[in-house]
């Protein structure tokens, strides 16, 4: 590890995201027709005229130079959204940018998955030691077979069966959205308490799954550090087990886990938009679900890049902090 | 052979069986619209009800569980073939080759699949099942190209690929013939990873609406259920048989993948 690893890594995290706007201007460039005309033609058959459709067709036309040669237009459409950061307008909402639409969602996103991978991220290693450490009592032992087959189950089929029994069949749980109709918001107890009620299905959808995922890695990883020599040498130490368990145990077999983390983020992003579409929780997902419907290609677009970037950075971040949890790796600068 | 992936093939064979051929004993008449009377529950002469364009629900099921499976065998097997052969190119050649490689797998693990995947799907009119198979495969191939350039890299300092060398053997015979048969428990879990992927890939964009519109498919048949509330107007026989057969070949790929890691990761047989 030195100062070409985080070189090299900057090189990879921009090379994702301008292979990701590429990919976005090669997808538009093959598709049968143009999206805007299509959409607009769309529309029009079903009776909703998009007010003024017109404009933005000439809009369109302009901002992307469509009359253009193909490089001049790829240059034009990279500059557009990474130099200017303009995503475009949404065709639902016209004349509102594609920005205003989906930047209220993000905080959504994030506070959801967050608290999601700190639930499951603690509980699931726990368990997975556990389960094969030494000395701990046989049911614990019995209790991972069925927690980790729930890690083959994805997130959105474990967010139906959840919304039926808890909130349609029996009415424990609210059946979506963030608040009560109608409630008055401030900072109280009755906010918070409204957040985190509806926040509880959406949130154990995702949990339920990834605990089985992160206490099935961990279990493997532990076993075959439970044959280590520094474990030995602990117990002959007379050191407590709760400390050989935690100090000499977990905090090693952390550190691949960290790594999973950052390659399974994309995974876990894409699992979470699908359950927030179910729970009409209004993060990026439900923003992407209701212009799906509306055939709101740059809104689809705008969303789609935001995943993308989140994923890239929030990859890069781990890869950049990972040497620190990790005594034994140091960058050289 | 081992005791538990007996037991496990078996699985496999009833479920996917069944699956396969349930088409087979069912009317696929029953499956278009007003075939039946709407919004009927379950009784002897529909199994599982109809749904609200009358539909058996049945019908759809049989003729739909396939087409998934089917969505899920198109692109593993095509991202298993393209990771193989960029792995063990990849992992035996090294240099500047495998520099090239291993930056394209980078980036492209670090973009989610469905990210891409919806853009497709949404930018094109009609997709059909081969379709989202191959567009399925084209963003999920790096993942096994990682881990067999991995294998590939343990595998090359063996002594019989010395051997090879001293033989005469080629680069490419030596990464085609002599490097595969090494490998085969570890290329069919993950092929079966492959598969499992491809499989959640393909009923995420179903669920999204974004599926095949002229074929049946459990995902299309669990959007259609959430798109005509059916949750809400108690109709579950409508989405929820789906939904099982889901988390069944779900469950089937998850016990056949662990038993294929033990088989081939024979450090994993201390845990069991």
């Amino acid at each position: 590890m030195s100062f070409r690893f985080l070189i090299n890594r900057l090189f990879i995290f921009f090379l994702t995201i301008l292979s990701a706007v590429s990919l976005n201007f090669i997808i538009m460039k093959i598709t049968p027709q143009d999206p805007v005309a299509v959409l607009l033609g769309r529309m029009a058959s079903r009776g909703s005229l998009v007010e003024g459709g017109e404009q933005l067709i000439k809009l369109y036309r302009a901002q992307f130079g469509l009359d253009d040669p193909l490089y001049l237009q790829y240059w034009n459409y990279i500059s557009n959204l990474l130099l200017r950061g303009d995503l475009g307008y949404s065709l639902s909402y016209f004349p509102a940018k594609v920005e205003s639409v989906i930047l209220p969602a993000i905080p959504w996103t994030i506070g959801l998955f967050v608290a999601a991978n700190l639930i499951s991220f603690t509980i699931g290693n726990i368990l997975g030691a556990i389960a094969v450490w030494p000395k701990v009592q046989k049911y614990i032992k019995y209790l991972i077979y069925f927690i980790m087959p729930l890690s083959a189950i994805p997130f959105y089929l474990m967010a139906l069966l959840l919304l039926y029994l808890m909130a349609i069949k029996f009415h424990i749980l609210p059946i979506g959205g963030t608040f009560r109709v109608g409630s008055v918001r401030g900072f109280d107890l009755d906010t918070m308490l409204q957040l985190l009620e509806h926040a509880a299905l959406p949130l154990m959808s995702i949990s339920i799954g990834l605990i089985g995922f992160w206490a099935l890695s961990m279990r493997g990883i532990m076993a075959v550090l439970l044959g280590e020599d520094f474990l030995t040498y602990a117990r002959a130490k007379g050191l407590r087990e709760s400390r050989i368990f935690l100090r000499y145990g977990m905090r090693n077999a952390l550190l691949p886990q960290v790594t999973a983390l950052s390659i399974d983020l994309g995974l876990m992003i894409s699992g979470q938009v699908l359950v927030e579409t179910i729970f009409n929780y209004p993060g990026v997902g439900s923003v992407l679900f209701k212009a799906l419907r509306t055939a709101d290609y740059f809104v689809i677009q705008g969303v789609v890049l935001f995943i993308v970037v989140a994923v890239a950075f929030a990859t890069l971040v781990i890869d950049i902090i990972y040497p620190l949890l990790d005594s034994r790796i140091r960058y050289k600068v | 052979m081992n005791n538990k992936l007996f037991w496990t093939s078996i699985l496999v064979v009833l479920v996917f069986g069944t699956i396969l051929f349930g088409q087979f004993f069912v009317d696929p008449a029953m499956s278009r619209i007003l075939a039946a009377d709407p919004n009927l529950p379950p009784s002897l002469d529909y199994p599982l009800g109809t749904q609200s364009e009358g539909r058996d629900v049945l019908v759809v099921l049989a003729l739909g569980a396939p087409m998934s499976l089917l969505i899920g065998l198109i692109g593993g097997s095509v991202a298993l073939l393209i990771g193989t052969v960029l792995g063990f190119v990849s992992g035996y050649l090294g240099g500047i080759v495998d520099a090239i490689i291993r930056t394209i797998v980078d980036v492209g693990l670090t973009i989610p699949a469905i990210a891409i995947l919806i853009l497709i799907a949404a930018s094109f009119p009609s997709i059909t099942i081969v379709m989202m198979g191959l567009v399925i495969a084209f963003t999920s191939w790096m993942q096994p190209t990682r881990v067999i350039r991995a294998q590939v890299l343990s595998l090359r300092e063996r002594e019989f690929v010395r051997l090879a060398k001293l033989s005469g053997a080629s680069n490419f015979q030596i990464i085609f013939f002599e490097l595969p048969p090494n490998l085969v428990p570890f290329l069919a879990s993950c092929f079966v990873n492959a598969v499992s992927t491809a499989m959640l890939a393909s009923i995420g964009l179903e669920v999204l609406g974004l599926g095949p519109q002229h074929t049946h498919t459990l995902g299309g048949l669990i959007y259609q259920g959430i798109y005509y509330n059916a949750m809400w107007r108690g109709l579950w026989w409508w989405w929820m048989p789906a939904i099982f057969i889901l988390v069944i070949i779900f469950l089937v790929l998850f016990f056949l993948s662990l038993t294929l890691d033990e088989i081939s990761n024979p450090r994993f047989k201390s845990i069991s």
